[in-house]
């Protein structure tokens, strides 16, 4: 069953529909990635989620429950535009956002102990934020997100302002909480981790699903049949000559002076390859399947210009 | 209920260990400490500021009619001609001359005074007086009337104000106490509203601004963090207060015992309290009997009360319209049109108080004291005069209600703006947010 099930959600503002009957079933433990150009709509359908906002119509079933009161508790929420009291303590101010989520202050205290550990920064619970840099923050931000440990997670652009180091520590992060039983949505550009992280998807545009499902099920989908073959011969000058015989084909020089890329876009490249191993040495062939960039582009390309 | 709870500590907390809390709270008392005691100090002083005034007066008619005291003393200078006096106010032999030139009934009359420095107003209007009766009264000789007439019409009059409630008790009244307790708790109030209001909506755009406000409202309703934020500064206000009432007192009791000790005579005279009275300019010397009759005419327990019924809901009110500003600044550029609507009625209430303070029944008055953005300071300018209680218990459920209703609208536009970001607002724009679901 869905945790998060989102039915026909409406929601207009005064000069544009920010969300147009949008409907998304979010199933359990998985990592669920919310893309979209910039004022898709994605803001507004996670503030609907955080209760924020409410929705024109439509209604958002938690567990099979109707969004209430009580399921703030069992969200977390890590917003694009994120920021502390600059002039609290670190401590102070991780321990006052836990209270607000519920969490008795001894409790508190015995969790973010762990969790700064785990990101080393244990020693900046007596500084005031502004004296910390931004990546610093971010962390912090990060913990204070998951340390009621909610069912759900919400990231948006959870990985912007960290080095890659950091970067990496947080993608093991999401992914362990995934692991311990945590649904998590994603909202985010980067499109390298959505590959990496996310076991499905919805493309939102102007307010609207225009793509829907698992990761690898898209990329199928939108398979252009590019394959990639490197074949190696003493020769290398009559494969050139083959991009006359064959269509949707593309010769390239390699780096290595005996080796030659073929870039094939045939759905039946049987023919082509037995080819070419009567020339040569077969060293790689691989199916090259579009990214999540390519898609993305794609995808919300061509429903702009449909409209 | 209980995350209102943490919101109004941590407002608290983070405000009142700010330097500049403790600062104000020893500053303030030590201000109000100032007003009171400068004036006493320079009363103290003024003997040694005594006025020497030479008077050339080729009228003849006033010269006899000048009176020195312990603040000034007359000199008459017979035929000696203009120019030398004016040479002995540049040498420094008298503080200034006054010269009347010769003088017809039938002509408006004329006189100079030639000082070095700035002639004190109390000395102007003592001269001008002078002058004044002496010529009516040479007037109205010159009509025939008897000398012996004119001069039994000179009097005094000791004007005594009572006032009448409904069962026909009277009380003996003193507006000039009146007149100064009624602005003192007005431009407390308007003092109070205008700073921690401020401080509410300087706490809302720094939220706003920090972007901790998404956070914070993913845990929390926005009508939470903002009712929050209000009733943490008013109990930061109402600290404040408190403070500085003690430190006032303190400071007082202080300045009195030092005062004690270096005039046990005036101590011991009982005259202290009167001449810090005089100082103040409220009355001329009394004795300590009517200072006390003054005190008792102060009905005290209603001011007080009223003074902080009106200062809570006063605040609250402008703290929830400060609140929905504060939710619409981006950088503080641009929160002075929405500021505008918020400080234009307290200017109006602060500026009519001059009026009111001197028609505290007048129709304006009684207005102003109903309307609830102005209400909180001009009721109080009124209160020290007495105030029927119908009028301030309507006063006060009039603006408890529009408090409500002012609480309803700013916390639908606070919801949305707090998270509106880089968008020229218009107010066209923002009445459309009191529809949002």
């Amino acid at each position: 069953m869905a945790v998060i099930s989102i039915n026909e959600v409406s929601k207009k503002y005064a000069d544009h529909t920010a969300l147009d009957r949008m409907c998304i079933d979010i199933p359990e433990r998985c990592i669920y990635g919310l893309l979209g150009p910039n004022g898709a709509g994605k803001t507004t359908l996670i503030r609907i989620l955080n209760q924020i906002t409410a929705p024109d119509s439509g209604e958002v079933l938690i567990n099979g429950e109707k969004l209430c009161q009580k399921h703030i508790a069992c969200i977390g929420y890590l917003p694009e535009e994120r920021g502390l009291y600059k002039k609290m303590k670190v401590g102070e101010q991780a321990i006052y956002l836990a209270e607000l989520k519920d969490i008795k202050k001894a409790e508190a205290q015995k969790r973010l102990k762990v969790w700064f550990d785990k990101f080393e920064i244990s020693g900046w619970w007596d500084k005031k934020v502004e004296e910390l840099s931004k990546g610093m923050q971010q962390k912090i931000q990060f913990i204070t997100t998951i340390i009621h440990e909610p069912d759900i997670l919400i990231f948006d652009e959870p990985f912007s302002g960290f080095d890659p180091i950091n970067a990496n520590l947080l993608k093991d992060t999401i992914l362990e909480l995934r692991d311990k039983g945590a649904t998590i949505l994603l909202s985010t550009h980067n499109m390298a981790s959505v590959e990496e992280l996310c076991d499905s998807i919805t493309l939102i545009n102007k307010g609207k699903s225009i793509l829907q499902g698992r990761v690898g099920d898209i990329k199928r989908q939108h398979d252009t049949h590019k394959r990639e073959i490197i074949i190696r011969t003493s020769d290398i000058q009559p494969i050139f000559a083959l991009g006359d015989t064959y269509n949707n084909i593309k010769v390239e020089p390699t780096d290595i002076h005996d080796e030659v890329k073929l870039t094939t876009y045939s759905e039946s490249p049987n023919e082509l390859l037995q080819h070419l191993m009567q020339i040569g040495q077969l060293v790689a062939y691989k199916e090259v399947l579009p990214s999540m960039n390519d898609i993305f582009i794609q995808e919300v390309q061509s429903q702009n210009q449909a409209s | 209920m209980n995350k209102i709870g943490l919101i109004i500590k941590r407002e608290y907390l983070t405000r009142v260990r700010k330097r500049s809390f403790l600062i104000l709270t020893f500053l303030g008392p030590i201000l109000m400490a100032a007003i009171y005691i400068i004036p006493i100090m320079l009363a103290l002083n003024s003997n040694t500021d005594h006025l020497r005034v030479a008077v050339v007066d080729e009228s003849r008619w006033f010269e006899e009619r000048f009176n020195s005291n312990e603040n000034h003393t007359f000199v008459t200078m017979h035929g000696q001609p203009l120019d030398s006096v004016k040479e002995m106010v540049k040498t420094g032999v008298f503080d200034m001359a006054l010269y009347v030139p010769p003088t017809q009934l039938s002509l408006p009359s004329n006189a100079v005074v030639y000082s070095i420095r700035q002639v004190p107003l109390e000395m102007e209007t003592y001269i001008s007086g002078v002058m004044e009766k002496e010529i009516e009264a040479q007037k109205l000789m010159a009509q025939g009337v008897d000398p012996k007439v004119v001069n039994a019409v000179k009097t005094d009059v000791n004007l005594q104000v009572m006032r009448m409630d409904d069962k026909g008790n009277e009380k003996e009244t003193f507006t000039e106490i009146q007149f100064v307790l009624g602005m003192v708790l007005a431009m407390m109030v308007y003092f109070f509203i205008m700073f921690f209001g401020g401080q509410v909506m300087q706490g809302v755009a720094e939220e706003k601004n920090n972007r901790i406000i998404e956070v914070i409202i993913s845990s929390v309703k926005p009508f939470q963090l903002m009712m929050g934020k209000i009733i943490g500064v008013s109990l930061v206000a109402l600290t404040q207060f408190v403070l500085w009432i003690l430190l006032t007192v303190v400071l007082y009791v202080g300045f009195s015992a030092f005062i004690g000790i270096s005039n046990p005579e005036m101590l011991s005279s009982g005259t202290l309290m009167s001449q810090e009275i005089t100082a103040n300019d409220i009355m001329s010397n009394e004795s300590v009997q009517s200072i006390l009759q003054i005190v008792h005419s102060i009905d005290f327990g209603t001011i007080i009360v009223s003074f902080l019924i009106f200062f809570i809901l006063g605040y609250l009110l402008y703290a929830t319209l400060y609140a929905a500003v504060g939710s619409l600044v981006d950088n503080n550029t641009d929160s002075q049109q929405f500021t505008l609507p918020i400080t234009v009625p307290l200017m109006v209430a602060i500026i009519s108080s001059f009026y009111i303070v001197n028609n505290p029944d007048s129709s304006l008055a009684v207005w102003l004291s109903m309307i609830p953005f102005t209400s909180p300071i001009s009721m109080m300018v009124r209160i020290p005069f007495g105030v029927p209680i119908w009028q301030i218990v309507l006063s006060v459920v009039l603006l408890a209600a529009t408090f409500v209703a002012m609480t309803w609208i700013a916390a639908k536009i606070y919801r949305t703006g707090i998270l509106m970001y880089g968008k020229k607002l218009t107010y066209k724009e923002i009445f459309k947010w009191l529809k949002y679901k």
